[in-house]
């Protein structure tokens, strides 16, 4: 610091001053440029595209990533959730009037759905809020809706500490540790395995969880755990944890990790000559899983929120519905979140309509006594943590030689 | 004094300010307002990251592509203080009100965030610094993402779940506050014998070395109180969405930011200020659109680009012609 020393400190600061007079002109016209703009940003703000809000219309919002890393969430729960809108509508509405659906993009992101929900209270004036997928989205907009007292309907977030934000946020899926005691009954009770070895993901929350239920579940039901080993997401050689596996003679192992991992692990197991069933939760849901996996995957089973080949005829229904609207787009068979999306919406407005009102408060207080709604993934019930109970289904995957597969609908298993 | 007066009419100002934002837009008439808030504490948050990046891409004429990382270590650092120990130093704070304990909670955050960025900015700057070129965007890559899945696999800070339950102690005033120091330090700084040699750095470095500039050091202090000023950024972000989650820090962000500096102008503060409000508003207004929203924005900033090349503001200034363009000049004129 000592090399540019105070001297030339004070050289430019006469310079300054000798500047000064021409540098107030500047600074006043250059003003006036900056204000107007501000002007007229402001103007541009106040106004936007703000459609008056009618009397014979309940407006709700529903916010989602219909662009970014998880786009497919955001656009199937959209399509779920219009198709729902639409049904409603023609039907006769809700309370005698139409309901309309604002939807806004959050780009995946937790700050950006934070504004988009803001957004969607304040400025469009929803009496209710529909969303998010990921979980840690509904995270970030929860505190909001709580703030503002607006209840939120998530369609898709299993994280228990999702719905843990306050007494407005609810949910129509389950939550993570109820796939470990669905797969713990289907396999105990349908498959009739008495000892089961556990291979879990220790990095993910999820897998941990799962895997967690499931073992006490299993013992609860007079099952036997073999071992309980663990890898870590993003590994790629198993051969230890399988070895260990197969000298303990299990008939059955429970991999409650995602679809790339789950892949490999088969593949090496069979190699190794493990011919027992795999077993998983809605972390396999992926057309991936055939690709990487390929027939080493036959004869596996995981749980998962609904299938299209359920014989349930609301589902049916539902699933020729979205084929008719949507499947000229390519987009033939609903998946999931679509599902779900269509869930969320109907149990929304069939609260409304046991409040007799849409004001937020009564409309909260209609949805936490939801019991025994029939919907397309199954018959929703809210307990007293605002989480949905409701039954799950077990597929068992099949992939033919070329990597094609496709997953049967096995059972459908009570909580 | 006149130093002090500027300083205490600052803060009657932004005390002001808050007041009628709490009044007018959190509780009042304006039923649009807490969503034009948000947008107002976002801009906010903003203008520290572009002012701040600002020092090191624009005035020393390095490049940093790793700001959300510096943004997120200020995040997490000063949420898991207030988070884990909230408690015990409210219990210690007990004898203020409790609006005096929220500031006196948040400032306690931002030293900590403002130290804990320091020193990885210290950390990261130090070896990558010392060498010419394109070492420094690769090295601030590379930190940006080792932060990232760092978060991402410790489970006390929520790990891929997200960090829930940060209590909100920010608002309009401390993020305005906050911003208006770090206008008011980078502007003070660029004008300074530290700025003049930021400038000689920027324009020449071999010429700089010559005529005596300690390069390094000149160029690890800029990258530090940059990477500082980041971290509050992060704080005041963390204690205002009550919801840190990794995806709000990936190199997009940074990228964002980089953004930000060159629309409005690199170099110059006042375009860093415009390009972080414009940033921000831009895509709000754009929300008709709906489906073609980041398609328009896009196209906005590449229109933008091509008819003004320098940046919406260039090295020209709003309030006078003393910005980083202006002193350039007079370190010629000085010659």
């Amino acid at each position: 610091m000592k090399i540019l020393g105070l001297h030339a400190s004070n050289r430019t600061n006469e310079l300054i001053e000798q500047q000064r007079p021409t540098m107030i002109a500047n600074r006043t016209k250059n003003f006036r440029t900056g204000s107007l703009l501000f002007a007229t940003a402001c103007a541009l703000l106040s106004t936007g595209c703000n459609k008056k809000e009618s009397s014979n219309e309940i407006v709700i919002g529903e916010y989602g990533s219909l662009t970014g890393a998880t786009a497919t969430f955001g656009q199937s729960t959209k399509k779920g959730i219009e198709m729902a809108v639409d049904a409603i509508n023609q039907s006769g509405g809700v309370l005698g009037k139409k309901l309309r659906i604002v939807i806004e993009d959050d780009q995946g992101k937790p700050d950006e759905a934070q504004t988009v929900v803001t957004k969607l209270i304040n400025k469009d004036g929803v009496v209710a809020i529909l969303g998010e997928i990921a979980s840690s989205n509904s995270l970030a907009a929860a505190p909001v809706c709580q703030g503002s007292r607006i209840p939120m309907v998530s369609p898709g977030s299993t994280n228990p500490k999702v719905t843990a934000q306050g007494d407005y946020i609810f949910r129509v899926c389950f939550i993570d540790p109820f796939q470990g005691l669905v797969m713990a009954k289907f396999a105990a009770n349908t498959l009739k395995l008495k000892k089961v070895a556990i291979l879990r993901d220790i990095k993910s929350d999820y897998s941990v969880g799962l895997a967690d239920f499931f073992k006490a579940n299993f013992s609860k039901l007079g099952g036997t755990i073999a071992t309980d080993i663990s890898y870590s997401q993003g590994d790629k050689d198993f051969t230890a944890q399988l070895t260990a596996i197969k000298a303990q003679n299990p008939d059955g192992v429970f991999v409650p990790g995602y679809y790339t991992e789950v892949g490999l692990i088969a593949r090496q197991a069979r190699k190794l000559g493990i011919t027992v069933p795999l077993m998983g939760g809605d972390g396999w849901d992926s057309s991936k899983l055939w690709e990487i996996g390929g027939e080493a995957l036959n004869g596996c089973y995981y749980s998962n929120h609904y299938s299209v080949d359920d014989p349930n005829l609301i589902l049916q229904k539902f699933v020729k519905d979205y084929k008719a609207k949507y499947g000229s787009t390519g987009d033939s068979l609903p998946d999931a979140m679509a599902a779900l999306g269509y869930d969320a919406a109907l149990v929304l407005a069939d609260a409304m309509k046991r409040a007799g009102s849409s004001r937020p408060d009564s409309v909260r207080a209609a949805l936490a006594q939801t019991k025994g709604f029939m919907g397309v993934t199954g018959n929703t019930t809210l307990d007293s943590n605002r989480n949905a109970v409701k039954p799950a289904v077990v597929l068992e995957v099949k992939v033919d030689e070329k990597g094609n597969g496709r997953n049967v609908f096995k059972e459908t298993v009570a909580p | 004094m006149k130093r002090l007066a500027w300083i205490l009419g600052s803060v009657a100002i932004l005390g002001l300010l808050q007041w009628a934002a709490t009044a007018f837009l959190l509780d009042g008439p304006v039923r649009q307002g807490p969503y034009y808030y948000q947008i107002i504490i976002l801009a906010g948050v903003n203008i520290i990251l572009a002012v701040s990046l600002n020092l090191t891409n624009g005035i020393t004429g390095q490049f940093s592509i790793g700001h959300a990382g510096f943004f997120a270590v200020g995040a997490y650092v000063s949420a898991s203080l207030t988070y884990y120990g909230g408690p015990a130093l409210r219990h210690a704070l007990a004898f203020l009100p409790a609006f005096a304990q929220n500031g006196a909670l948040l400032v306690i955050a931002l030293l900590a965030s403002a130290l804990a960025t320091a020193l990885a900015g210290l950390l990261v700057g130090i070896p990558s610094l010392r060498l010419r070129g394109d070492y420094l965007a690769i090295v601030t890559l590379g930190f940006g993402e080792i932060i990232r899945v760092l978060i991402l696999n410790i489970d006390a800070v929520g790990g891929a779940r997200g960090f829930v339950g940060i209590p909100k102690l920010s608002n309009f005033f401390w993020v305005y506050l906050l911003a208006t120091m770090t206008v008011a330090t980078v502007w003070n700084l660029s004008r300074s014998s530290y700025g003049r040699a930021f400038l000689a750095i920027r324009e020449n470095e071999i010429a700089a070395q010559a005529m005596g500039v300690d390069v390094t050091r000149h160029k690890v202090t800029a990258f530090v109180i940059s990477s500082m000023f980041a971290g509050m950024a992060g704080c005041l972000f963390g204690h205002y969405t009550m919801y840190l989650h990794t995806n709000s820090f990936t190199f997009v962000k940074s990228f964002e930011i980089i953004i930000m500096i060159a629309i409005g102008g690199l170099g110059s503060i006042e375009g860093a200020i415009l390009g972080a409000v414009v940033l921000t508003v831009l895509p709000e207004l754009f929300r008709g659109f709906e489906g073609y929203r980041i398609v328009i924005y896009s196209l906005a900033l590449i229109l933008i680009m091509i008819y003004r090349p320098q940046g919406l503001l260039g090295r020209a200034s709003l309030l006078g012609r003393r910005g980083g363009g202006a002193v350039t000049s007079a370190v010629k004129g000085g010659r």
